[in-house]
């Protein structure tokens, strides 16, 4: 991967807390996968950025590598590749999702 | 496109230690799929690294004939605790 893409995605990931890489936005999912996972952070109460890998091919399939992880949505908090659609999904269901989602005290 | 049965064959023999695995087309159409795997290979991995090694197993077909994959990943241990 280009270095320049790899700092680009590195960025936003730094910049946000809560990233969401998705097909479509939040308020327009256009894949399944990504619209469960808009759901699943709504219903936590997070507040996220979205980017929507449809708008740029670059990001598209440089977050790919980027995590080695082939498949769109992915979920970062604070940096870290959280999961895709069935752990985070998974997670919320177990009642794990919130102690990711807040910040750590101290 | 891609057969029920390769997708089973690329993943027991790519993750290894498969005691159970069920493959399922979910659109009839032999591109959305969901998998359930149990595998010794899992224990002691994260979720992420679960599915990683499904990913890699599979290679080349999750960037095309495999449009969506839903895992669901076990170790002999967890899968043993969510049969209940």
């Amino acid at each position: 991967m280009e270095d320049t893409l790899q700092e680009r995605i590195q960025g936003i990931i730094d910049n946000n807390d809560v990233v969401l890489f998705m097909k479509g936005t939040k308020h327009f999912p256009q894949c399944g996968f990504s619209a469960t996972l808009v759901e699943v952070l709504r219903r936590a109460g997070s507040e996220f950025q979205d980017v929507n890998v449809l708008e740029d091919p670059g990001i598209r399939h440089g977050i790919k590598e980027f995590s080695n992880w082939p498949t769109i949505p992915q979920l970062y908090v604070r940096g870290k590749f959280v999961g895709g659609c069935d752990i985070v999904r998974e997670m919320y269901e177990k009642g794990d999702l919130d102690a990711v989602l807040s910040p750590k005290e101290g | 496109m891609v057969e029920a049965e390769d997708l089973e064959q690329r993943i027991r023999q790519g993750v290894g230690d498969v005691s159970h695995i069920v493959v399922n087309d979910l659109t009839g159409t032999k591109d959305h799929w969901e998998a359930l795997i149990v595998s010794e290979a899992f224990s002691g991995k994260s979720p992420i690294e679960q599915h990683q090694m499904v990913y890699a197993a599979l290679g080349e077909l999750m960037a095309g004939p495999v449009h969506a994959l839903a895992l669901k990943t076990y170790s002999p241990e967890s899968w043993a605790k969510q049969e209940g």
